[in-house]
């Protein structure tokens, strides 16, 4: 692409971004309070623990220009080390279920351990099935579910607006 | 050059000190945000970095087994690095301190003192990812090298000394200086320099998630919590200061010359202003730009050398001529 | 006065050689490493009296040797030998010390220290020399002291045998060139007499022809390229207090020959001279750093290292014959403040640098540096001293090498090009070349120092790794001290050196910094040291209140992407470090690499595994030496052809010879 038609596509396009929805209230999940020390600014690590890829596709999403989550102080990273917030999503696998537990643990203090979909809750439609080792709360401490299968880009957005309380 | 004595010296770099630590996490503000409008995003990110500091430096660091004192020193080493190019500079005014003369060659040392600091701090962690970034950033420094002393070099034969207060001045009391053909070049390559040096596209993609193209994220890819805080905000530093200086080569004016409250407070607006506008002017640039290959950045460093090498080569033949 | 101090090296250096052979081999290394040490303490005296005025004349052999007319072996030495005989016997005391703890083997038999006591007498006795005869035979001391210790190991390594070889043959060459250079300055001034050579010194070509041969016999023992071979090779193989001498002390000699030939016997020469020097110099600086970085052999690296620095101290001289042939002499003067302030920095942060590598072989057995690695914590005093080394090599604050590099960019920048074309291209092509030079010096000493020190070891050695003894920890302590406290005062430093410069080209400032006179620049290392601290204090203060509310928490292992631990082998090492470089400058390495894969005999496509070599080459050593030593085997084969047995053709060859010479004798 050529320098005009880019410069031209960037001005044609202009602002994609959906305005801002009301800063939810309490986090989605009522029995979590977020570490005041995340207040504003939240550092995702996402680990893909045995998913179907839907998850990701709605996480991609929620990081877009549509939903814009960085505009509440959420970033995705790419070191545990960097980050407060793992973001699971698909049922824990026999095969990542070491790796998920050593990214949690990788990550400093204070962290958020966030269970994205309803097969990170609860194994959802992998229930029973024979490569799964469980849900992400039976592997590492889960401090927040967000439901869905997958759950929608606005759903991902608020929970993560909840921890950044912005 | 205008003297100073102690006392004066030590209120002008604590005012350069506090404008740039203030200023920096704004800057990398406003080239995000630069870069999401041109993106079609939503604004408001002008100070996330600022939340983002705040919060790594309240969290606690993590130390590996077999991570030495290296890790744990060399971020402070490079905030201490960064924070003395601030004190030592012309940013707000000239010749700020009368003891260390803000010569080119001592600032361009001390900036790769705080280069070394986080190549040390990349070798610590001992994982391949941080080699690999700590072994890409010190060959580009390596090569950056010549471009660098060949600017300084065409930058102090005009004024005579690589001191940097007397060329500042000298382009404020003879503006003609500046639009030389020499200078023209000198900045150009130093431009150059400064993308390069402070890890900016096409050299290097700050926002980058890919371990295998990282430079500067592979290296801090093991440090954590204050660590990474102290090492974001030295690299920061870094940049708002090059910036500052750059800004004051081309346009130096506004620059206090002399040590009253008015000067100072328009010396400080003035660098706001030109700082937040040369970012503002980079982050448009790198909405175009994509990362070049590393072997192809000795190609883009070899163009800024030819650039610096005319420079200096013409300001003694066309001069002399 | 000065007079008996001199006499002191010499006869210390007997007590030496005796107690060496007569002490029992429990306390031999102890007892002649000592001695040793006062020789070299009698020689900084010397030093320091004489660059403060003193003079004294000692003759080693008054009214001449018995058999042949060569002089009287007179040691006078002048303020610029003093500076070069203060630098070797400082470098040489702190590697005797080092050596009472180090020595083992060979190095401690009673040759060894005898040898060791020989090289530092005639190391000492190089710059002090008054006449030529005595150079010389100091020159063969050296060389002979030294040939023997560099083959000390040869019982155990096979590498050695050839180390000594190519240091002997180099060494020889060195002698011949000198010979047949001060031959023709003798003829010419029908004396040996430094004094009456410099009365009466050759104009022309006769001049040049001297100069070339000269300079070339002291660029070989200096280790400028192309004469660089022999360091590469015989600094790894020699022990390493004798390395460390051999680096940071003898090939100063070398060029301390060449100041004496360009400042003192043949002064003011045409341009090309100083051009000829400056194309070696950077070629030596450029080439040497070149080789460094990309070496992974830690004595080998630092012998490239050896080379570099030597050619920045030969660019220096080079433009101060430049600057001063221009008609700028007090730029001429910075510069030659710069090659001294060079030859000292070197001599300071190579000592440590060449000890510490000693104290890790020894604590180790490695010297590999893709088989080190997290010595910091298992060495703390050498890791910290070889720290403040690499600092000094990498030319970085607060070390004495980023004073000297500082000068000779000044000199560079002011070195006023407008009214010579020549010029106008050369400095600027200079500056880029020390430039690169700087920047590559970075990144071997961030590699060498990295790699070495921090992360986890490589291998079982380096894991098993410990503190070395008092006498090698107090040395390398000193000479760490040392570059951080001349990089701190340079003032006082160029104060002590000014009497060898031939204009006096620095003042100090109040802290001790560095002026330079008739240009606008000063650099004062203890103010920005201040600054420094002033600027590291607040951030403290902070990261502890923070550290108290945050405490550092210790993790099983490096982030390994979730995956399986860790090893240590997934490090980064030496030769993976330099790999950019290597791609970069591909045309100047020559680089070697094979890949070889091996095949389960049941399919081609089942790998039972890879071996990878990679291997850099020394271009000059292929090229040239290779060639020329192809072409004296040539030449040697064909000579066979004249010994044939027969009597008759032997016959005709005497009486050939005899016309020829009645021939000459009747011109």
């Amino acid at each position: 692409m050529s320098l005009w038609s880019l410069a031209g596509l960037i001005r044609r396009t202009g602002r994609v971004a959906e305005a801002a929805p009301e800063a939810p209230g309490p986090a989605a999940d009522p029995g979590f309070e977020p570490p005041a020390a995340l207040a504003g600014s939240v550092q995702v690590r996402h680990v893909d623990a045995g998913s179907c890829n839907g998850c990701e596709i709605e996480v991609a999403a929620a990081f877009g220009p549509v939903y814009d989550a960085e505009r509440y102080g959420a970033r995705l990273v790419a070191s545990p080390r960097h980050a407060d917030a793992v973001l699971v999503t698909g049922v824990v696998t026999h095969n990542m279920a070491e790796p998920l537990r050593r990214t949690v643990e990788a990550t400093p203090r204070p962290r958020v351990v966030l269970a994205l979909g309803d097969c990170a809750a609860d194994c959802g439609v992998f229930r029973g099935a024979y490569g799964v080792a469980g849900a992400a709360a039976d592997v590492v401490d889960v401090d927040m579910t967000v439901p869905g299968c997958p759950p929608r880009p606005e759903q991902i957005v608020e929970a993560l607006r909840g921890v950044t309380r912005r | 050059m205008v003297t100073r004595d102690v006392l004066t010296s030590a209120v002008l770099a604590t005012v350069q000190v506090v404008v740039v630590v203030t200023l920096t996490p704004l800057l990398v503000g406003v080239m995000r945000e630069v870069r999401a409008r041109a993106e079609g995003r939503a604004g408001g990110r002008v100070l996330q970095p600022w939340r983002d500091l705040r919060k790594l430096l309240g969290k606690e660091p993590l130390s590996a087994t077999g991570t030495g004192r290296a890790s744990r020193l060399a971020p402070i080493g490079l905030m201490v690095s960064s924070l003395v190019l601030a004190a030592l500079l012309p940013l707000v005014a000239t010749g700020n301190l009368n003891m260390v003369p803000d010569d080119l060659f001592v600032v361009v040392s001390v900036l790769l003192l705080g280069s070394v600091a986080l190549a040390l701090v990349g070798l610590d962690a001992g994982t391949a990812f941080g080699g690999m970034g700590s072994s890409r950033h010190m060959t580009i420094a390596a090569l950056l090298e010549p471009t660098v002393l060949l600017a300084v070099y065409a930058l102090s034969i005009p004024a005579g000394t690589s001191a940097l207060s007397a060329i500042v001045e000298l382009r404020v009391a003879e503006p003609a200086t500046v639009i030389s053909p020499v200078s023209l070049l000198a900045l150009a390559a130093l431009a150059i320099v400064i993308i390069a040096e402070t890890g900016r596209l096409p050299v290097d993609n700050p926002s980058t998630h890919l371990e295998l193209t990282m430079v500067h994220e592979a290296m801090v890819l093991e440090s954590s919590g204050r660590d990474l805080g102290w090492l974001e905000l030295g690299s920061w530093l870094r940049l708002s200061v090059l910036l500052g200086l750059l800004a004051n080569l081309t346009a130096p004016w506004g620059i206090a010359l002399s040590f009253s409250a008015a000067e100072i407070v328009l010396g400080v607006a003035a660098l706001v202003l030109k700082v937040l506008a040369l970012g503002t002017v980079i982050a448009v640039i790198e909405v175009f730009l994509a990362k070049v290959r590393l072997f192809r950045v000795p190609e883009l460093l070899a163009g800024s050398f030819v650039l610096a090498f005319l420079a200096v080569t013409a300001s003694y033949l066309v001069v002399a001529a | 006065m000065t007079s008996t101090w001199i006499w002191a090296q010499v006869a210390l250096s007997g007590v030496a050689a005796i107690l060496a052979v007569s002490v029992p081999a429990r306390w031999r290394s102890a007892v002649a490493g000592s001695a040793v040490a006062l020789q070299a303490a009698a020689g900084v005296v010397t030093g320091v009296l004489v660059l403060d005025g003193g003079s004294g004349l000692v003759e080693l052999a008054p009214g001449g040797l018995p058999l042949a007319p060569l002089g009287s072996l007179s040691l006078d030495p002048d303020a610029l030998g003093a500076l070069f005989l203060l630098v070797v016997s400082a470098v040489a005391l702190v590697a005797a010390v080092f050596g009472i703890g180090y020595a083992h083997g060979a190095a401690a038999s009673r040759t060894g220290w005898v040898a060791f006591a020989l090289f530092v007498l005639g190391l000492q006795l190089v710059p002090q020399a008054g006449d030529v005869v005595s150079l010389l035979l100091a020159w063969e001391v050296m060389a002979l002291g030294s040939t023997a210790l560099v083959l000390a190991d040869h019982r155990e390594r096979l590498e050695v045998r050839g180390a000594g070889l190519w240091y002997a043959a180099m060494t020889h060459l060195s002698f011949l060139l000198l010979v047949s250079g001060f031959g023709v300055l003798a003829a010419h001034a029908g004396s040996v007499e430094l004094g009456a050579i410099r009365a009466d010194p050759p104009t022309g070509g006769l001049a040049s022809v001297a100069w070339m041969l000269l300079v070339a016999g002291f660029l070989t023992k200096a280790g400028a390229v192309p004469f660089h071979v022999w360091l590469p090779r015989a600094h790894p193989e020699a022990p390493s207090h004798v390395s460390a001498v051999m680096s940071a002390a003898m090939v100063k000699t070398g060029v301390y020959g060449v100041l004496l030939v360009s400042w003192r016997l043949l002064p003011g020469g045409p341009q090309w001279w100083a051009i000829t020097l400056l194309v070696i110099g950077l070629a030596s600086a450029l080439y040497g750093i070149l080789q460094a970085s990309v070496a992974s052999d830690l004595k080998r690296l630092l012998a490239y290292s050896t080379t570099e620095n030597v050619g920045l101290i030969v660019t220096s001289i080079a433009l101060a014959q430049l600057f001063t042939g221009s008609g700028r002499p007090e730029i001429g003067a910075i510069a030659a403040l710069a090659a001294a302030l060079l030859v000292v920095s070197h001599a300071a942060f190579k000592t440590v640098l060449f000890l510490g590598a000693g104290a890790i072989l020894h604590a180790s057995g490695e010297r590999d540096l893709d088989r080190l690695g997290g010595l910091g914590p298992r060495m703390p005093v050498t890791s910290a001293s070889f720290g403040v080394g690499a600092l000094g090599a990498a030319a970085l604050p607060l070390s004495v090498g980023f004073v000297a590099e500082w000068v000779l960019l000044q000199a560079l920048i002011h070195g006023e090009a407008s009214t010579d074309r020549v010029l106008a291209v050369l400095l600027p092509a200079a500056m880029g070349v020390v430039a690169l030079t700087a920047g590559l010096a970075l990144l071997t000493f961030v590699k060498a120092f990295g790699i070495g020190f921090l992360a986890r070891p490589r291998s079982q050695g380096a894991a098993a790794a410990h503190e070395v003894s008092l006498s090698m920890r107090v040395s390398l302590v000193v000479s760490a001290a040392a570059v951080l406290t001349l990089g701190l005062a340079p003032g006082s430093l160029a104060g002590l050196i000014a009497p060898a410069l031939p204009v006096r080209a620095a003042q100090s400032t109040t802290l001790q910094g560095l002026g330079l006179p008739g240009v606008d620049a000063t650099l004062d290392p203890a103010a920005l040291g201040l600054v420094a601290l002033a600027c590291a204090a607040p951030v403290l203060v902070v990261a502890r209140l923070l550290g108290r509310r945050a405490p550092r928490r210790a993790v099983d292992l490096g982030w390994g992407c979730g995956g399986a631990r860790v090893s240590p082998r997934m490090q980064y090492t030496a030769t993976s470090y330099a790999e950019p470089l290597v791609r970069v400058f591909g045309h100047a390495l020559e680089p070697k690499r094979d890949l070889e894969v091996q095949h389960y005999e049941e399919s081609q496509h089942l790998i039972h595994g890879i071996a990878y070599t990679h291997e850099v080459s020394d271009i000059v050593e292929d090229r040239l030496y290779a060639r020329v030593l192809d072409g004296l085997a040539w030449v040697g084969q064909r000579a066979r052809g004249l010994q044939n047995g027969s009597i008759h053709r032997y016959l005709a060859y005497s009486f050939t010879a005899l016309v020829v010479v009645l021939l000459a004798a009747s011109w």
